[in-house]
């Protein structure tokens, strides 16, 4: 499938007199191939929103190289401009127009039959609140009509950074269903979000990024396969063999943990080398079973996030890969 | 083309925009108003009252000339006479002449359209000019400051066209304001000389030297308008215009004023803008030194003098609009927006 967005080598430093410099995004590649929902994943301060920003022109990069429809960005923007719709982290609306009037002028500036406007604020459930001022709405009311700006356009890629901030749990799963009918319909979306049950129910791919490096990077399933760590629960028909089983699984290189009435293993790659394992002693499995894992398992261990007890984490603790001891989990472009 | 429509649609729709424009009309309403209620025309019956009130305080000048004359020979002859009161002969306290007293002065203030116009537009390009300015920044200052800049940009990934854009939508809005501003204040003051006063003596030379001093009010405020909406595209807030337009004011001005008259500087007005606003109003200031008065000693004293043109005010003008306005378009053109 061609690649609608293609980001190699991305780097951005931002500059303080004061505070020295800060590598933003230091060597970040991505890819997102045409009709897929793409989740776009990190923790806070990772450089998701950076990263979008940078891709949209807003800011400027210091190195790498960026396509959006086969045309590099930033120079062939307002070529491709027409066919991105995009919200970058809290969109902010002049606060005195009303929802309708921003739609209106935006569309005007982007050359959109009018017809759109009601269209959009429907899709939206805006609807019956578009006269108002946006002053006036709640933080869900500005994210929709935030949505609303995006899809104005009819864009073929569509780049929402956290759309779902502030939105109802009804607000969520509307979200949810448009992006998969949007989808459907061909569209390309790229979502940044911190809720990742949402990234896992809808995305069909996910790039994660942490300290503006790609950590992982795939078909969800994937991730999620490479990263279950194999994790396996074993059950003995005779919970006294369960010491012995332990012995002989770690003899060959597996790890486990004891538990009272089964065994928990890491770093199987086939379940069956198990029970291959088990039965050449003689021990009989009655239940073997891989743990599955959600994304945010995933992603805490990828990122190396995961709450410590007594330890408060600070932003910008994460993984950094490409150093010592830090391996990619993926290979080259669109590997 | 749809963006320069769109713009000039998102300057109309601005509350700030209408409160702005209106108030300043407003202003200028009042100005044509109160010029019409405090002058009269002058008739037959104006000049019969000025000679009548001329007549009376000539009467009572007589009146309270004998009556001192009176007191003064009363004091005289009573001997308690206090030296200085009075003069040594009460004979020299007589009325002046009748002649001394013209009737001109009793006349009521009227408006000459050819004699005052000319002045009238002075405060006409200042409100125009004020207006210009705070719409001007408040225009890109708030769309700034509010996200709708960036908004913008990922619809229109190009910068400089869109700020361009913009300061075309709202020269074209002001011009078309200030015109028709323009348009009503010469009829405003028509008719006020019209039924307070007199429109005689208007040749073409003189509408044409009136039309030509509009022009260049009307230019004055499409200067500050730029000038407004640059610096506060440079700050990203309208606040930042406003801010720095009253640092000048207060501190480049006042305080340089005062600086500058302190150290004893010659022509010292020929360091502050409001003397290029006149100058570049009325074509030409002339600032007297009168300290270069005192080195003469003989007869009549003649100020050094320092003349101001409208051609110096325009250098000062373009330098100014070609300064801010190259800042922010460099800026724009460089900065990261977030
Ligand atoms: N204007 C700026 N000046 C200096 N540093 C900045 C600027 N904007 C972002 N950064 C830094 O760049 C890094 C990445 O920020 P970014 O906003 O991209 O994070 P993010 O992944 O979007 O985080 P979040 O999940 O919190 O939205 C952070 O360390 C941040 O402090
Ligand atoms: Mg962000």
């Amino acid at each position: 499938m061609p690649a609608v967005l293609e980001i190699e080598g991305l780097r951005k430093t931002y500059k303080s007199r004061r505070r020295g410099t800060r590598n933003a995004l230091d060597g970040f590649d991505m890819r997102v191939e045409a009709g897929q929902v793409h989740g776009f994943l990190g923790p806070n301060g990772s450089g998701k929103t950076t990263t979008l920003r940078t891709l949209l022109g807003l800011i400027r990069p210091d190195g790498g190289r960026m396509s959006i429809l086969g045309h590099d960005v930033p120079a062939a923007l307002p070529t491709v401009a027409g066919q991105v719709g995009a919200i970058v982290e809290s969109p902010q609306f002049f606060p005195h127009f009303s929802a309708r009037d921003t739609l209106s002028l935006l569309a005007g500036a982007g050359d959109v039959p009018a017809e759109r406007i009601d269209e959009v604020l429907e899709l939206v459930g805006l609807r019956d609140r578009a006269g108002e001022r946006v002053k006036t709405y709640s933080l869900g009311m500005k994210q929709r009509l935030a949505v609303a700006s995006a899809l104005l356009k009819n864009p073929k890629l569509l780049i929402l950074d956290e759309p779902a901030n502030g939105l109802d749990p009804g607000g969520i799963r509307e979200m949810r269903t448009l992006m998969r009918t949007l989808a459907e319909s061909g569209m390309t979306v790229v979502l940044s979000s911190h809720i990742l049950g949402e990234i896992q129910l809808i995305c069909d791919s996910v790039t994660i990024i942490s300290l503006g490096r790609r950590v992982a990077f795939g078909p969800v399933e994937e991730v999620l396969a490479q990263h279950s760590s194999g994790a396996v629960r074993v059950r003995l028909e005779a919970v006294t063999d369960l010491p012995a089983a332990a012995e002989a699984l770690i003899r060959s290189g597996i790890r486990v943990t004891g538990h009272p009435d089964h065994l928990m293993l890491a770093g199987v790659d086939k379940p069956a080398t198990v029970t291959r394992l088990l039965a050449e002693q003689g021990l009989y499995v009655s239940e073997l079973a891989p743990v599955a894992v959600d994304l945010e398992s995933v992603f805490l261990e990828l990122t190396a996030t995961a709450p410590v007890p007594g330890q408060h984490r600070q932003v910008d603790q994460s993984t950094k890969v490409g150093e010592a001891g830090q391996t990619s989990t993926g290979g080259g472009w669109g590997a | 083309m749809s963006l320069y429509r769109t713009e000039l649609r998102r300057l109309a729709k601005r509350r700030f925009t209408r409160w702005a424009t209106l108030l300043g009309l407003l202003v200028l309403a009042a100005v044509v108003v109160g010029v019409f209620f405090t002058n009269e025309k002058i008739g037959p019956a104006q000049l019969a009252q000025a000679e009548q009130r001329a007549e009376q305080e000539y009467q009572q000048q007589v009146r309270w000339s004998e009556q001192e004359r009176a007191a003064c020979e009363a004091a005289k002859a009573g001997g308690t006479a206090e030296p200085d009161r009075y003069p040594e002969d009460c004979s020299v306290i007589s009325p002046p002449p009748r002649e001394a007293i013209e009737a001109q002065w009793f006349l009521p203030s009227t408006f000459d359209f050819r004699e005052s116009f000319g002045f009238t537009l002075l405060p006409f390009a200042a409100i125009l000019a004020l207006v210009g300015f705070v719409v001007g920044a408040s225009f890109v200052g708030a769309e700034w400051n509010t996200g709708g800049m960036m908004n913008l940009l990922l619809w229109r990934p190009k910068r400089l066209t869109v700020l361009l854009t913009k300061l075309a939508a709202l020269l074209s809005g002001l011009l078309a304001v200030a015109l028709s501003a323009a348009v009503l204040w010469f009829a405003g003051f028509w008719l006020v000389a019209t039924f307070r006063g007199s429109t005689e003596k208007m040749t073409s030379g003189a509408w044409q030297s009136f039309a030509l001093t509009g022009l260049r009010g009307v230019v004055l405020a499409l200067v500050l308008a730029t000038a407004g909406f640059a610096l506060a595209s440079l700050g990203r807030h309208t606040a930042m215009a406003l801010g720095g337009a009253i640092g000048v004011m207060v501190v480049g001005q006042f305080a340089l004023g005062i600086l500058l008259d302190m150290a004893g500087v010659r022509f010292a007005e020929a360091w502050l803008l409001p003397t290029y606003a006149m100058a570049w109003m009325q074509k030409k200031v002339t600032l007297q030194d009168w300290q270069s008065c005192n080195a003469t000693f003989s007869g009549e004293c003649q100020p050094a003098t320092l003349d101001i043109t409208w051609q110096q005010s325009s250098v000062l003008l373009a330098v100014g609009v070609i300064v801010t306005l190259g800042a922010a378009l460099w800026t724009m053109r460089r900065r990261d927006i977030s």
